[in-house]
């Protein structure tokens, strides 16, 4: 049984305490995927799970075993790099059995397995072909061939997918999930883009400044942010967050005690806007349209209220609306989340959002 | 593997035996120039204060050797700058054969300053027999005598002919990594060749010619070859400099005392100069 | 094809620019070209008066030159000089250059901008020292001190030269080597080695280049017995006219491996001799 746990762990970076404590416990075969902004360290914690950086405080587990101080060749772990770091005198097919090579596994294991490998990833026909000869997404493939091959406790991903272009970023990303749906590998996985994070993890660890807002499924982190920073990370187009005193009055008596100086949060598809700028028509607030963007499947509509606050609003149908418009704006209170002056969440939304 | 221990070891043998080779001397040097000791007396006796500098510095032949080292180095960088970066603008832009030429033009650097320095006093500057001669006469003059005449002035065309290809090869390297948007952007606002050169070329080339100039003045400090060879220093002291100068005082007057004077002062001119080139050489590190 | 020119005979500049270019070019290689053919010439044809350009060519300066033993002497001086203190160079660079590359620390900076201040001391400051060093221990005329004095003259070049091409290895192959499993030492002779070689085989030539034509301390400090071959030619300069053939020929074969070398190490001399102030 593998599972991966931090207890702690902590990194300086000459005086700069790059991860401020982090306490982690991951299951056997999750998919985990680390998010957050530049700088956040999520890239530095894969790395120290890696053991390509060393570990200044805390303790780090696998399957039982304390491997804090142990070398990255002897964690049994595999790593998709971001620039792929394939090795480029070799070729494919040397490129995948070299860590078994190592190993000194026997020649007929490791053709069989890179074999198998090269099946799944469809590289049977590249494995004579050096990398200078393959193309951005065949050697992405022969990366992640190169650790599937060696069937180690945990896959470690670090942005495999951003030096990729947007066709391939969505192709590739659904063969990962179906790859991770196969092999039930443990996996974690490190991503700026939430929406890798969505589609792809079984429970998502948002980081900011070297420690985690939040962990939990996507949707739980979509439905119940612990704060604004996760509400705000998490969901496309960004959730509304609008400060307290921009509020209409009549909005201001629905928060809670707390959240006074505070802010509220809601998401664009709570958000209905009506044409005609007749507040006591239902509408809670009025404003103008400042944009329309019409994506086809959905439109997204842009308002500046009377108090000056910018708001999204996100509807399936079209619209004949266009800039400059008068409008009401329309919220459902039970999808409101209320923060505090600090950010963190006072009243979460009662209802997820339908 | 401790990773802190590791490559500290792996930097022990270069750093150690650099720093000997530079301390080591450095104290001799300093200490055999306040000490009379001869090399072919190798008894050395006593100290002598400043004895040994005041000799170096009012030996006649110092001040010759201090204008001739100025004049070695300001003509020599002059020509290989200027004429380094004419032919580097020249050889810019491809045309037939320009491969052939660039291995042309950077042959002589590779020249043996041995052979560069007979090659010339021989081939070429022989009064009766040498290439330079027959080309006067050719034109109804009366041959020269370079290297008894205008021994200074030989030593200076040995020498800029073998370091010219390695100013252009430099200049050739800095123009290859110009902005071609930056042109482009020139000629459509409609500048003409001038204009660009004046504008756009000789801001870039700066940076590198100031990196010749000091490297030049560093390595052209310690010319020795060529004068050895050809003129040894002479007529006179007409073309020696100051590397040969202190060559004559420890090898040929055996007197290690003053010869040590004469390199710390050396020493001390080349420090200027690297003093830049090391600023230059660090901004570039951390790029 | 040249780049457009806002000129109204394109075609003539170009013609101009190419007739300008080989002329210089020619005029510059001259004296080395002359060497050259007089190196083929009887020793009469040498001195000939006005220059012969047509001859019929003769090897017999290479075979005279070759059968005098000291030429050989000198040249097999030259040849284990250059290597050994090439080899020596980069055993001793090759670690240091992996260190600085790899584990970048607080001082890696500095410790480098030293090294390659050391090479901008003038050797003529260390004449005396090294000079008596030698004497005293007996390694005046000997190849050994020679080995010894162009590697470290050379060090510094080499350490900067190797720690660029290091440099530009991407670090993450070889993390991933050590992902694989790989130890150090495994590592380094699988992954780094391979990568590096270029970068070895480039460094190397130029400082074989560098310690041939090293003359200052081959002639302040070989003779006789371990002369390189800048000594040889040095040790010619008497004012006879009557062997310049012989001399051509030797010449010839005391530069022609190097010139030849020289071209393949253009980038590398650049990179080296600027210390990387000029990309």
């Amino acid at each position: 049984m593998a599972y991966l746990q931090l207890r702690g762990i902590e990194k300086f970076f000459g005086e700069h305490r790059a991860i401020k404590g982090i306490d982690l416990t991951i299951e056997q075969g999750e998919f985990i995927v680390f998010v957050g902004p530049s700088g956040c360290g999520k890239s530095t914690l894969l790395r120290l799970i890696a053991g390509l950086e060393s570990i200044d405080g805390g303790t780090l587990m696998l399957d039982g075993r304390d491997i804090t101080d142990q070398p990255s060749s002897k964690r049994d772990l595999a790593m998709v790099f971001q620039s792929y770091a394939l090795y480029p005198h070799m070729s494919v097919y040397e490129n995948m059995s070299f860590a078994l090579k190592l190993a000194k596994v026997d020649k007929q294991v490791i053709d069989e397995k890179v074999q198998n490998a090269a099946r799944i990833l469809n590289l049977t026909q590249y494995l004579q072909r050096t990398p200078k000869e393959l193309s951005g997404g065949q050697r992405q493939r022969v990366a992640i061939g190169r650790a599937i091959v060696r069937a180690p406790k945990v896959f470690l991903f670090d942005e495999p997918l951003s030096n990729l272009d947007a066709a391939l970023r969505g192709q590739t990303r659904v063969e990962i999930a179906k790859l991770h749906r196969d092999l039930g590998a443990t996996t974690i996985y490190v991503t700026h883009d939430q929406v890798e994070a969505m589609t792809l993890a079984d429970r998502v660890v948002v980081l900011r400044d070297g420690q985690i807002e939040q962990v939990g499924s996507p949707l739980e982190l979509y439905d119940r942010p612990a704060n604004q920073f996760v509400a705000q990370f998490i969901g496309t187009p960004q959730m509304n967050v609008v400060p307290y005193a921009q509020l209409p009055a009549p909005v201001q008596q629905l928060a809670p005690q707390a959240a006074t100086g505070g802010a509220v949060g809601l998401r664009p598809e709570c958000v209905a806007v009506r044409a005609g700028a007749l507040a006591g028509q239902g509408g809670v607030a009025s404003g103008q349209v400042e944009l329309v963007e019409a994506l086809g499947a959905e439109t997204l509509i842009y308002v500046r209220t009377t108090q000056g606050a910018q708001v999204v609003a996100r509807q399936s149908e079209r619209t004949g609306l266009q800039a400059g418009d008068a409008v009401a704006l329309d919220i459902a209170a039970e999808h409101a989340h209320w923060f505090d002056s600090a950010g963190r969440v006072v009243a979460p939304a009662v209802a997820a959002a339908a | 593997m401790n990773r802190r221990l590791l490559p500290r070891l792996l930097l022990t043998p270069a750093v150690a035996t650099l720093f000997l080779w530079m301390i080591v001397p450095l104290v001799m040097t300093i200490y055999f120039s306040f000490i009379r000791y001869n090399l072919m007396q190798p008894d050395q006796s006593g100290f002598v204060g400043l004895e040994n500098f005041e000799y170096f510095v009012t030996d006649p032949s110092f001040g010759t050797a201090v204008v001739n080292t100025l004049l070695l180095l300001g003509s020599v960088i002059l020509i290989t700058v200027v004429l380094g970066v004419a032919i580097a603008l020249l050889i810019n832009e491809p045309f037939p054969g320009r491969g052939i030429v660039r291995v042309l033009l950077i042959s002589p650097f590779f020249v043996m300053p041995t052979v560069n320095a007979l090659m010339w006093k021989n081939m070429m500057m022989n009064p009766i027999y040498g290439v330079l001669a027959q080309v006067w006469i050719f034109f109804g003059a009366q041959p020269v005598d370079w290297l008894t005449d205008h021994p200074l002035f030989s030593v200076i065309v040995m020498v800029a002919w073998q370091w010219l290809p390695f100013a252009t090869l430099i200049f050739m390297t800095a123009l290859q990594s110009m902005n071609h948007e930056q042109l482009e952007a020139a000629r459509m606002d409609g500048a003409n060749y001038l204009q660009q050169l004046r504008y756009l070329y000789v801001p870039h080339l700066a940076r590198s010619v100031a990196v010749v100039v000091m490297i030049e003045l560093i390595f052209l400090l310690s010319i020795f070859a060529e004068i050895y060879t050809t003129t040894a220093g002479g007529p006179g002291d007409a073309s020696t400099n100051v590397t040969f100068l202190i060559f004559k005082q420890a090898l040929l007057n055996f007197d290690a005392g003053v010869a040590s004077a004469g390199a710390l002062f050396a020493v001390v001119l080349a420090n200027i100069a690297a003093v830049f080139l090391i600023r230059m050489v660090g901004k570039n590190l951390d790029k | 094809m040249t780049a457009r020119r806002r000129s109204k005979f394109p075609l003539g500049l170009l013609a101009l620019r190419t007739a300008v270019a080989w002329g210089v070019a020619l005029l510059l290689v001259f004296p080395l070209a002359w060497l050259f053919l007089t190196a083929f010439k009887t020793e009469l044809q040498a001195i000939a008066v006005p220059p012969l350009f047509v001859f019929t060519p003769t090897l017999e300066n290479f075979h005279e030159v070759q059968e005098r033993s000291d030429y050989l002497l000198y040249a097999k001086n030259s040849v284990i000089t250059s290597v050994l203190s090439t080899l020596v160079g980069l055993m001793l660079a090759a670690p240091a250059a992996y260190a600085m590359a790899f584990f970048k620390g607080k001082h890696t900076k500095d410790i480098l901008m030293w090294m390659l201040s050391t090479k901008m001391m003038p050797a003529v400051g260390a004449l005396v020292p090294i000079y008596v060093l030698a004497q005293k221990s007996h390694l005046l005329d000997t190849q050994l001190a020679l080995i010894i004095v162009f590697a470290l003259s050379n060090l510094p070049i080499m350490v900067w030269m190797l720690y660029s091409h290091f440099k530009d290895i991407p670090h993450e192959i070889l993390e991933a080597a050590r992902m694989d499993g790989a130890t150090l030492w495994q590592e380094v002779r699988l992954v780094l080695l391979p990568l590096g070689m270029g970068g070895l085989a480039s460094t190397g030539l130029l400082c074989l280049v560098l310690s041939w034509n090293e003359a200052f301390w081959s002639l302040n400090l070989s003779a006789a017995k371990a002369g390189t071959l800048a000594t040889l030619i040095a040790s010619y300069s008497s004012p006879e006219g009557l062997f310049w053939a012989k001399l051509s020929a030797a010449s010839l074969m005391a530069i022609a491996p190097i010139v030849v070398f020289g071209w393949f190490s253009q980038k590398q001399l650049v990179q080296g001799l600027t210390f990387g102030a000029v990309k």
